[in-house]
């Protein structure tokens, strides 16, 4: 007995002094930060060494958000196609007043911009759909994976692959899968039914943007959801189970009010997501055909980047115009995640 | 052994520090590929670099859609690269360095690419550069289909009436998906709409994209979708003004008729080779003309350059006949050299359906109309091109009426010129 004390004693003696040795190089680096920053803080005071430590954040922040979106404003004023500000000349307003100049608002052929009322049409389009199965879907998800299933682990890692994947890789796999010799309509032909140019109709078009969509993102809101549902507590599932209430009610009275705080954060986020929706979309349909899954960051790039005249202002102007309506999504994300953490 | 080993080493990284000492300047080129022109013009930069130590070149071979959209902003902002080959010919002009006071011999460039310079340079006799390759828009067709169906391929002169009627019967007999494609590009659509009698211009050389000749054409693209002789499926299934090219089907024997041009000889005879006949046809006609469109890509110097006399020394050396014989010969690709292209170049291949699509497209030069030639050498025909394409394709998949297409082509090129001359 003794010598099993003496064999654990000088085990954990072991231990102790490898974690000395390794810790040692950090108790070195902060002995020397000491009194640098005893000193900073005797300087500027305790109350303003938060900022000291945000500094390097902020100074990254300011260089690559801030300083671009007061340069993408001030493009938003001029005119041409030169590249530097400094060159370009000063329109006012006119790129503004030319992204709002329509007859009808609620008819895009009318506005001297269409494609521009087009992207946002369809952008609309998009996110409302996107967002309402996107939000049904993960929480049906986390529901069944919150049980007790079999392979429950197994599922929750399932679900959330596709979020590990590039938004480009994830399009050209189903751009595989879709296109007139693509498996799905090898598939069709085996049993027995007629290929379908899924990327020729606008309406196939746009249910397959908003399903790869929905597909690639659904892991994500699905752990923030599932989260939320294993931190209601289970004495309330008990209670409601001792007095016989039924599985609609517990869903209806507990669960969803209870998850509610996480459910509009989810919202504001596939919200926010959805409107910022370029990528994956680009290169699964090419915004066709037509304008049909053209959306609004896709006007701001072709106006900017791919014709001949590059036209730098007015894709400024409507960038400023996404950024706005992006803000007031921020601003309401923000607000339901305090009224969460309050709540 | 330890004692060989190090010697060794020691001598490799002698003559690495050795060569990179002699390589006092180094060239970047910007390059893109439609076959294999990239091999053909590394090994040619090699014999440069091995008579020419001192200045060493690297090839950065790029996707083509990063010469159209990357290339034009590394410009704006001077940071491109020494030299660069573009198809936006007149459109970046602004950009070219003049060669001229870099040339041994200018007598010799202004003889051998006389009507291309002024392409490359519209407002200035400048020399930026010279055509790598030069290119006719024009139909193939898969003849091996034809005569399985039975079908006679129209003959000279015919029109593309006659062969979108010749394409869907081939296409009905032998149940193949697409009787005629095209390459999504208003550069193609051009030429067509040229032989239809469109004009381009107004009579003060001002751009007029709208006309009956165009609509003519037009109206013939809208009606082939709607009927299936072309299917959405390529033009209908992306947006704008992308790209989009049918050569795959061609070559998946999908397609009976394909519009496209020159540049796909050495890709079809490598893809395809002998597996069926892909034959070159002459342009069919209209009432004004039987015109593609003429068009190429060029090797320009970029003036943002800091070694402009090496680069005026490296162009002039590639530039020569011999260089150019080579290149042209490997590459497979339609002089853009007056001196070879009459000479003839002796092209690297031996397989007659190359042969015989080279000699249809050279062939075509002669019958090419004034007015393509006129609208190639507009320094904003990709503003014209990018409208057309772009407005017709709404049209087609119904977002628009083709009346309405026609006005928002004007109201694009009207507002992208006043834009670009602020």
């Amino acid at each position: 007995m003794a010598q099993t004390d003496h064999a654990e004693h000088d085990t954990s003696s072991l231990s102790d002094r490898l974690t000395a040795l390794a810790a040692w190089p950090v108790h070195l680096v902060f002995r020397l930060l000491e009194w640098p920053f005893a000193a900073l803080q005797r300087l500027v005071g305790i109350r303003r060494m938060p900022w000291l430590f945000l500094a390097p954040n902020l100074v990254f922040f300011g260089l690559f958000v801030v300083i671009p979106l007061f340069i993408n404003f001030a493009f938003s004023l001029t005119g041409g196609t030169q590249l530097f500000l400094s060159d370009r000349p000063f329109v006012g307003t006119e790129q503004y007043g030319f992204l709002l100049d329509c007859e009808t608002f609620g008819d895009p052929v009318t506005c001297r911009e269409d494609r521009f009322w087009k992207g946002i049409y369809n952008t609309a389009t998009f996110i409302f759909f996107q967002v309402s199965f996107m939000v049904l879907f993960s929480l049906i998800t986390a529901l069944i994976l919150n049980r007790e299933i079999r392979g429950r682990g197994f599922f929750r890692a399932v679900f959330f692959f596709p979020v590990l994947l590039s938004p480009v890789v994830v399009a050209l796999i189903w751009k595989w899968i879709l296109l007139r010799d693509g498996i799905l309509n090898a598939f069709l032909v085996s049993i027995g039914l007629d290929k379908i140019l899924f990327f020729v109709s606008p309406e196939w078009s746009m249910f397959w943007a908003i399903f790869v969509s929905i597909w690639a993102h659904m892991g994500f809101y699905t752990l923030i959801l599932l989260a939320g549902l294993q931190a209601i507590p289970p004495d309330l599932y008990e209670a409601a189970e001792m007095d016989g209430t039924r599985p609609e009610r517990v869903f209806w009275r507990i669960t969803l009010p209870l998850l509610w705080p996480n459910l509009l954060v989810v919202v504001v986020l596939a919200l926010i997501k959805g409107v910022q929706i370029f990528d994956e979309v680009f290169v699964l349909t090419g915004g066709g055909p037509g304008t049909a899954t053209q959306f609004i960051v896709q006007y701001i790039y072709n106006t900017g980047f791919t014709d001949q005249v590059q036209n730098f202002g007015l894709a400024a102007a409507a960038s400023v115009v996404l950024g706005v309506v992006l803000f007031f999504l921020t601003m309401a994300q923000l607000a339901a995640t305090r009224r969460r953490d309050d709540g | 052994m330890q004692l060989k080993g190090l010697l060794s080493t020691s001598a490799l990284a002698l003559a690495f520090t050795a060569q990179a000492a002699l390589a006092e300047t180094e060239l970047r080129m910007m390059w893109y590929n439609d076959g294999i022109e990239g091999e053909v013009m590394q090994g040619l930069l090699d014999r440069f670099e091995e008579a020419n130590p001192d200045i060493k070149v690297t090839l950065d071979v790029v996707p083509y859609k990063a010469i159209i959209e990357s290339l034009p902003i590394q410009l704006a902002a001077g940071e491109g690269p020494d030299i660069a080959r573009v198809t936006d010919l007149g459109g970046l002009s602004d950009f070219y360095m003049d060669l001229t006071p870099h040339l041994a011999d200018t007598d010799y460039w202004r003889a051998s690419f006389g009507p291309f310079l002024s392409w490359l340079a519209p407002d200035s006799d400048a020399i930026p550069g010279f055509m790598t390759q030069l290119s006719v828009t024009g139909p193939y067709v898969n003849k091996t289909l034809f005569e399985q169906a039975g079908v006679e391929l129209p003959g000279e002169g015919a029109t593309w009436d006659d062969y979108a009627t010749a394409v869907n019967a081939v296409a009905e007999a032998l149940d193949i998906p697409i009787p005629m494609a095209w390459d999504r590009s208003g550069h193609r659509v051009s030429g067509p709409a040229i032989s239809m009698g469109a004009q381009m211009f107004d009579p003060a050389g001002e751009p007029a994209l709208v006309d009956d000749g165009l609509k003519a054409m037009a109206q013939r693209l809208y009606d082939w979708h709607q009927d299936g002789t072309m299917s959405k499926e390529l033009w209908g299934s992306v947006s704008g003004s992308t790209y989009l090219g049918a050569n795959e089907d061609f070559a998946n024997a999908q397609v009976v008729m394909y519009m496209s041009g020159s540049w796909q000889i050495p890709q079809f005879a490598e893809q395809i080779g002998d597996g069926f006949d892909w034959w070159a046809v002459p342009a069919p006609c209209g009432p004004a003309a039987c015109s593609g469109m003429p068009g190429g890509a060029a090797l320009v110097a970029i003036k943002d350059t800091e070694h402009p006399e090496e680069v005026g020394k490296l162009m002039d050396w590639l530039a020569q006949e011999e260089q150019l014989a080579e290149f042209y010969g490997k590459t497979l690709f339609i002089p853009g050299h007056l001196g070879l292209a009459e000479s003839g170049v002796e092209f690297d291949t031996d397989d007659p359906r190359a042969q015989h699509a080279l000699a249809t497209f050279s062939a075509a030069v002669p019958g090419i109309s004034p007015v393509a030639f006129d609208l190639q050498g507009y320094a904003n025909n990709r503003v014209m091109f990018n409208a057309l394409i772009s407005r017709l394709n709404e049209a087609i998949v119904g977002e628009l009426t083709l009346d309405q297409a026609y006005e928002r082509m004007s109201d694009d090129v009207t507002k992208q010129l006043a834009e670009k001359s602020r």
